[in-house]
């Protein structure tokens, strides 16, 4: 009961508040741009006094309209082409797309697209500036013709999407040499040192200038317009006006020129989102933005940040840990009592085990919502399967003669529990307490993805900005922690076992029982 | 002190038949031995004395009443019980092992521990704190028979108690509990593939095998009148042991 109080407070202090004072929720997918448009929106909305909460990075499309549907989310920077095509499955002329899609999802989600922000973000399928002069290209049909010899790197939303490499391939009869998953932040560093010859950029991208790629023209107009604009969610539309009319102002205000610098002072330049957004804010708002000000942001020192980062991927492994504990050892207690049921059982959560932690994540999104809750129950998951097995072997194996005798000479059962299986058992379920807690560090890093923070939040971050520094600014503590927690229940596991397994006793033991050897003659 | 009875136990293992319509009596303080090969029958029979295992017909008496008319753990605490192997609590220290039916029964008693470790010749100062590695395998088996006592229980159940032992083990075991009954008074059945064994330790040997009783009676009476052609052989053989080590001695 007090394990259950103490998990609510934690639970509270993460971030889970009452509905009406609920803040606004800011995310954005892994890139540059939209971290930058999301960091523009979350610094506005706090300059009109609306709190708010920033999930950047939070994942691709799929997930953030999952997510923004079922109001885990309340805004992000959304394009009109992704929306008809990609969610909507529809297709419309150039002209008609933001009035069918903000038509459609007003109709069918409730979901509200403002006025566009004012630039195009389409795909730019980008080559090597000697791919194009060796092959003659400068349109996407050149690209067909010549597609037996390349090697296309795409990103998987490109790959994933309709209106991405299937419908490429269809209309302009792409055959590529091989096709190569590539993360969003690695495409332009492959295709600059040869590792692939073409890749999905985004016409907005601050490094296609960089590396002097060559975009291809959409010759047969496949692609169709990505305005940008903020995609606002059912329960922010209809219940805060305030927050709306500050997103408003941005409509218009960026043009393509505009946004292309930002994302050079971001991705070639490695300024801070933070400073960036700001700068930008102060560029483009003329309308008062009231007495704060713009805020920025306060990040506090690189190390703060990672210290804090620390503590709530702590957080987030000791609870789910606990959580863990608390069910998988009476699991496995009651599987052994219950053996034809127990292999089953623990198999079914070893499936779970074998389930990639970032599709579990994904999974616990329309059942939990994004943040901290489902971050736990999936970590939560991961923790069960190896100390349920390790109570259920341990108290198994637990040496069968000393159980017998102590049934034979009238023990009841919970105290053949208490004082001979569980003791005798305690070292193996530490063991799996052990692994259990590795495993749990590592995957909580994953849980970043969907918004619940900890130190895979700079991993995350630094993967959509190509920031090798700012991922093992996460990595390296987070292997730190995961040896740390291991040294720390290794030292607790030596605590716990029982006197008569002791190293110093073990060789006590066999010097007593040689020493002790001729009592037992005549 | 508490007698034992069984009366036409029979008891199957899938097609195997452990008991077939097995009697037996242990009066008060008496001790009797059952002697046989493995897959005689003697565990099995020793085992539904103190319900680890439900006989599939016939009765059991401990004390007055049917076994079945008692609660197996209350049962449990009346019937002291040695195992071959010990079946010591590796974790727990002699004396603890020794206090585990008194504290079962929520009744530590330091001095009954104490008392009943020096009756098997385990002093606790030297001995009490020692875990079961820590021990010879007759030390173990000596606090084994020390745990079964601590409770004070009526009847004895002993399931080859020094079969793990060396032979000098052993017979220094069998002097040590041959000394303790005897003080105690309690009544003792004993299990043991050692015909000799059971003609030291009991006054009345039940010969068991496949399940039903061969003969029973004291070692005169079997050395003398074997009533079938095995127990002449089980006699013969363990007399010519006995003579083939009187042999060498010479």
């Amino acid at each position: 009961m007090i394990a259950w109080a103490v998990t609510c407070r934690f639970l509270a202090a993460l971030g889970m508040t009452a509905v009406q004072d609920r803040p606004v929720i800011v995310a954005s997918k892994p890139f540059g741009e939209s971290y930058i448009l999301a960091e523009m929106f979350a610094q506005l909305l706090e300059a009109r006094g609306v709190r708010v909460e920033r999930r950047p990075g939070l994942g691709a499309t799929e997930i953030l309209f999952a997510a923004l549907r079922t109001n885990a989310i309340d805004v992000y920077p959304e394009y009109t082409g992704t929306g008809l095509v990609a969610i909507l499955h529809d297709t419309a002329s150039r002209d008609e797309v933001y009035r069918r899609v903000s038509q459609r999802f007003q109709q069918v989600y409730g979901i509200l697209w403002l006025a566009p922000l004012g630039f195009e973000n389409t795909y730019a399928i980008a080559v090597r500036s000697e791919t194009a002069a060796r092959y003659h290209l400068a349109t996407l049909s050149d690209l067909a013709r010549a597609s037996p010899q390349l090697r296309a790197g795409f990103t998987a939303d490109f790959t994933g999407r309709a209106d991405g490499l299937a419908g490429l391939t269809r209309v302009y009869g792409m055959r590529f040499r091989a096709v190569l998953p590539l993360a969003p932040a690695l495409k332009y560093q492959a295709l600059a040192s040869d590792g692939v010859d073409v890749i999905d950029g985004y016409s907005t991208d601050g490094l296609l200038a960089r590396y002097s790629l060559v975009t291809l023209r959409d010759d047969k107009g496949f692609f169709p317009p990505y305005d940008a604009a903020a995609l606002v969610g059912p329960r922010l539309a209809r219940e805060r006006p305030d927050a709306i009319a500050a997103l408003s102002l941005l409509s218009g205000r960026i043009d393509v020129m505009r946004m292309r610098a930002l994302n050079k002072r971001v991705e070639v330049d490695r300024e801070d989102v933070a400073t960036v957004a700001r700068d930008a804010l102060r560029e483009v708002i003329d309308a008062p933005l009231g007495g704060a000000g713009v805020a920025t942001r306060t990040r506090g020192r690189a190390v703060d940040r990672i210290g804090a980062l620390a503590a709530r991927h702590l957080l987030l492994v000791g609870i789910a840990l606990l959580a863990a504990i608390l069910v998988a050892v009476p699991l496995g207690l009651l599987l052994e009592r219950s053996r034809a049921a127990a292999e089953p059982a623990i198999g079914i959560l070893g499936i779970l085990q074998t389930i990639p932690s970032i599709a579990l994540l994904a999974f616990m999104i329309p059942l939990f919502g994004v943040g901290v809750v489902p971050a736990l129950v999936a970590l939560w998951l991961y923790a069960l399967y190896p100390i349920a097995r390790a109570t259920y072997t341990g108290v198994r194996n637990a040496d069968p003669e000393a159980v017998e005798a102590a049934e034979a000479l009238g023990t009841t059962a919970a105290q053949r529990l208490l004082w001979v299986r569980l003791p005798l058992a305690a070292p193996v379920i530490m063991a799996g307490v052990r692994t259990a807690a590795v495993i749990t560090v590592g995957a909580a890093t994953l849980a970043a993805f969907i918004g619940a923070g900890g130190l895979g939040e700079p991993i995350v971050e630094g993967l959509a900005l190509a920031d090798t520094r700012l991922i093992l600014s996460g990595a390296i503590p987070a292997a730190v922690l995961a040896l740390l927690v291991d040294g720390v229940l290794a030292l607790v596991e030596r605590r716990l076992q029982p006197a008569h397994l002791r190293s110093k006793r073990r060789q006590a033991a066999e010097f007593g029982a040689i020493s002790t050897r001729p009592s037992d003659r005549p | 002190m508490i007698p034992l009875s069984a009366r036409n136990v029979t008891h199957r293992f899938g097609a195997t038949t452990a008991l077939a319509d097995v009697s037996l009596d242990v009066p008060a303080g008496a001790a009797v031995a059952m002697v046989g090969e493995s897959g005689s029958g003697k565990t099995t029979l020793l085992r539904c004395f103190n319900r680890m295992i439900e006989p599939d017909s016939g009765d059991l008496f401990v004390g007055d009443g049917t076994v079945r008319s008692q609660d197996p753990i209350v049962l449990r605490r009346r019937l002291g019980y040695v195992q071959q192997h010990g079946g010591l609590l590796p974790h727990w220290t002699a004396a603890e092992n020794v206090g585990l039916v008194l504290r079962a029964m929520r009744r530590p008693d330091r001095d009954a521990v104490s008392a009943t470790m020096a009756l098997v010749g385990l002093p606790i100062e030297t001995f009490g704190s020692r875990f079961p590695r820590q021990l010879s395998g007759g030390e173990r088996q000596r606090v084994a028979l020390a745990r079964a006592l601590a409770g004070n229980p009526g009847a004895l159940l002993l399931d080859e108690p020094f079969g793990a032992l060396d032979a000098i083990s052993r017979a220094d075991l069998h002097d040590a509990f041959d000394r303790v009954r005897k003080r105690l008074g309690v009544t003792t059945l004993l299990v043991t593939h050692d015909l000799s064994e059971a003609a030291h330790l009991a006054t009345v040997i039940v010969v068991m095998r496949a399940g039903h009783v061969e003969q029973r009676g004291t070692i005169a009476d079997l050395r003398d009148a074997p009533a079938t052609p095995y127990v002449r052989e089980l006699v013969a053989r363990a007399l010519a042991k006995l003579e083939a080590l009187e042999g060498s001695s010479a």
